[in-house]
């Protein structure tokens, strides 16, 4: 009993589901391509996986889309077009570069040069240790004296 | 019984928190005040302790009637799983992170003898407050003691994917991590209290942060390393929300171990020190707010109802709030410290610190913009690995270009053409042996080239450092050998990480461009060929496990003819939560590994009863988890230091 649910089982889960022979296009460079951008699309269902990795019902539909546009020759960015048609920019793993997006592409390097202008700033400053008042030289040449004195 | 006693424990601990947090608050300098609050504190950990070891008996014992053994343990799991099993859960790993918190607290209370008497009771205080806040929220909100009415016969079970000795370690290794950032943070707290951030107050921090990096390391190589042989397709980091959950305290605290040494040398960047150290902690807990609140998708979030999410939330808010704000009220009077010129030890961990923060807001943002964009513009989107792998990776390809150059740039003002005198022979080999990967390595990848190119001037780098000062190939041997063995264990230590660094850095990089998969329907007897290799299918049986049935294939894996391993997947199917898993076999060849996976049985040609076999050849693999051993043991070295204690502050003899 517990067998037949093993063989049931097995029948319907697969892991890393993209590389499934049945699936394959017959044309290495195609498939290689269409590998390239199951990475970048997202497995609507799932929790945040993308359709080269996913065993999902819609992964494998949005594995044989891809593959057919592939296979009629059409290119990455046209293949992303027409995903993005229909499912929006949720799709994409890579989010485009848009005004809406421009925050987040570019906060990490905004914080780098900030940070750089932080630093700039901190080694430019005057550096008062380097140079010594008036008063400290005074200072300081009457207790090398009274150092001398006592030696 | 001992779920009754548990619970009591746990609200005990609660008790004696609120004493150590108030009289370690207001004790100051009224020593028998502090005592009492130290003994509170050592009391509080004792109390957890207690409620853990409850707890832990009812996993062991299958005791049904408490609620969360029910949902997460089984009669048939083996005992590693059973006991595993009390921290793979939202409630039981709530416990873990208290018993972390009141042990660390415990540990200052006990051992911090050489502390100055003020900060250490403010130490204690800050740590009783943060254990209140989280105590509170763990016996009221989630007690994982807590009885059902109707005890099941059966338990629900562990998920079978986290059944798994890697896993069993995980949760502890990680929680010692975050959660002894919280140390960090009462130390700062502390000081900020007492005004007084100077070097020897780094030199105190310094040790915790190690350690709890160092640990934070540990648990997260290990998740990586379950993830790679786990889940069935050799993947080690995906950039879920949860890995960055753990990774972001991980940077963080490598810039706080980096702006601590400034802190304590040269008594420069002590404000920047102290946000860091705040920072740290607050990240852990904005990881575990963001693992248990549900509000972000990911495949390994405890599912957890929004009101604990929204009481976590305000946890966070709550100290980390508090911590801020007694930053900016405090941090402007601290005194300025040492000035350094433009090119200088300073100067280039300041450039570290820059770069980890970017990486850490661009980890930061990437995860939590999709939660801020559908907020806005109520459509969703995606921010997947492709976007972490750009950013991540171009900023820290530049603190890899510039990182040998730190330990050999003098602190105060350094001789940048010095430097580079020195690191020229390993620049020399780095550039070569990039050139000779782009030249060799089929296919061509420069980017990857240029990886392999920079993980190899890490290693150098910190050898030349090593070289540098022992004085080698200069001075005759004898006089290498004296002053390496005189070398202090933080240089030591330091090498270790940096090498480790390195090490990582080519594994991640020879995976990820070279490795081969291949994937077909086999027969029995059938072949197929992944690289160098080939993997022939030789059986297929049934096997039983404790808890699970499993279909085991036996294959072997040749190279030109002869047999050089053996590999057993099995694919298991767990009945009680009717799951399947697979097994994979994994054959190491030196640093690669051929990764077998028995998939799916299918009709084949004939008739014939087929499996779907996966085979990868992983390039260099090992070297993703060496590297971050290496880097953790180089932090341990570096704790060994007997300058650098954990009750430091003894006047060097």
């Amino acid at each position: 009993m517990i067998r037949r649910a093993v063989l049931v089982l097995a029948a319907v889960g697969c892991m890393a589901a993209a590389s499934d022979p049945s699936e394959r296009l017959p044309d290495p460079a195609q498939e290689a391509r269409a590998r390239e951008i199951f990475r970048e699309v997202r497995c609507l269902v799932c929790q945040n996986e993308s359709i080269d990795d996913s065993d999902a019902d819609l992964a494998q539909d949005l594995r044989r889309v891809v593959r057919e546009q592939v296979a009629a020759g059409k290119d990455e960015a046209e293949v992303k077009a027409f995903l993005t048609d229909r499912y929006g920019e949720y799709v994409l793993l890579r989010p485009s570069f848009s005004a809406g997006n421009a925050a987040l592409w570019l906060a990490p390097f905004v914080a780098a040069l900030a940070g750089l202008a932080f630093l700039a700033w901190r080694v430019r400053r005057p550096q008062p240790a380097d140079s010594l008042t008036a008063e400290e030289e005074a200072r300081l040449a009457a207790l090398l004296d009274s150092d001398r004195d006592a030696t | 019984m001992t779920a009754e006693l548990g619970s009591f424990a746990l609200f005990l601990a609660l008790a004696l928190s609120v004493v150590q947090a108030v009289l370690g608050l207001i004790g100051g300098r009224r020593p028998l005040l502090a005592g009492a609050g130290e003994g509170a504190a050592i009391g509080a950990f004792a109390a957890v302790a207690l409620a853990f070891a409850a707890l832990l008996v009812a996993f062991v014992t299958s005791d049904f009637s408490v609620s969360t053994v029910a949902a997460n343990s089984h009669t048939a799991k083996p005992l590693l799983y059973r006991i595993a099993g009390a921290w793979g859960n939202h409630e039981g790993s709530m416990l873990l992170w208290c018993l972390a918190l009141t042990g660390f607290g415990a540990v200052v209370a006990g051992l911090g003898r050489d502390l100055p008497a003020t900060l250490k009771t403010h130490v204690v205080g800050v740590q009783g407050a943060l254990g209140v806040l989280f105590m509170a929220y763990t016996a009221f909100a989630s007690n994982p003691l807590a009885r059902v009415l109707d005890p099941p016969v059966e338990g629900r079970s562990l998920n079978p994917l986290l059944q798994d000795p890697a896993l069993a370690l995980h949760p502890p290794f990680l929680y010692l991590g975050y959660v002894g950032f919280s140390v960090v943070f009462s130390f700062a707290v502390a000081g900020l209290i007492g005004g007084r951030i100077d070097a020897a107050w780094a030199r105190w921090v310094r040790p915790w942060t190690l350690a709890a990096w160092s640990f934070l390391t540990v648990g997260i190589a290990l998740g990586s390393y379950w993830a790679y042989y786990e889940l069935g397709w050799g993947g080690w980091w995906f950039w879920d929300p949860v890995e960055n959950a753990s990774f972001m305290p991980w940077l963080v605290g490598a810039a706080l171990l980096h702006s601590a040494i400034v802190t304590e040398k040269r008594g420069a960047l002590s404000g920047w020190t102290l946000f860091l150290a705040l920072a740290a902690f607050t990240f852990s807990m904005l990881g575990a707010f963001l693992v248990r609140s549900g509000v972000l998708t990911s495949v390994h979030a405890f599912a957890v109802d929004p009101t604990r999410g929204t009481m976590l939330l305000t946890i966070l808010g709550v100290a980390a709030g508090a911590g801020f704000a007694l930053f900016a009220w405090r941090a402007p009077a601290l005194q300025r410290g040492g000035l350094f010129a433009p090119v200088s030890r300073e100067s280039l961990i300041v450039l570290n610190n820059i770069i980890l923060s970017a990486a850490t807001a661009g980890v930061l943002f990437g995860t939590l913009y999709p939660l801020i964009y559908e907020a806005v513009s109520g459509t969703p989107m995606t921010v997947g690995p492709p976007y972490f792998n750009l950013v991540f990776g171009a900023l820290m390809s530049v603190a890899f270009v510039l990182l040998p150059f730190g330990p050999l740039t003098a602190w105060k003002r350094g001789d940048a053409r010095a430097a580079a005198d020195r690191l020229r022979i390993a620049a020399a080999l780095a550039v070569l042996i990039g050139v000779a990967t782009l030249a060799l390595a089929s296919p061509r990848k420069v980017l990857a080239a240029g990886g392999v190119m920079l993980g190899f001037w890490l290693i150098l780098g910190a050898l030349a450092e090593i070289a540098e000062r022992t004085r080698a190939f200069r001075a005759p041997a004898a006089e290498t050998m004296r002053r390496l063995v005189g070398l202090p264990r933080g240089a030591w230590g330091m090498t270790l990480a940096h090498v480790g660094l390195g090490v990582f850095t080519l594994g991640a990089v020879v995976e990820t461009s070279w490795k081969i998969e291949s994937a077909e329907a086999l027969s029995l007897g059938g072949r197929i060929d992944v690289g160098a290799y080939s993997v022939t299918l030789e059986r297929v049986g049934m096997a039983e496990g404790p808890n699970f049935l499993a279909e085991r294939g036996l294959l072997t894996v040749t190279r030109a003819g002869a047999v050089v391993c053996r590999g057993e997947p099995e694919r298991r199917f767990y009945p009680t939560s009717r799951q399947t898993t697979s097994e994979v076999a994994l054959c190491n060849r030196g640093l690669d590994q051929v990764y077998i996976v028995l998939g799916e049985r299918r009709a084949g040609a004939g008739g014939q009863p087929a499996w779907l076999v996966r085979a990868y050849f992983n390039p260099w693999v090992q070297l993703i988890f060496i590297g971050p051993l290496l880097m953790a043991i180089g932090g341990l070295v570096s704790l060994s230091d007997r300058r650098l204690r954990l009750a430091v502050g003894r006047k060097p003899a």
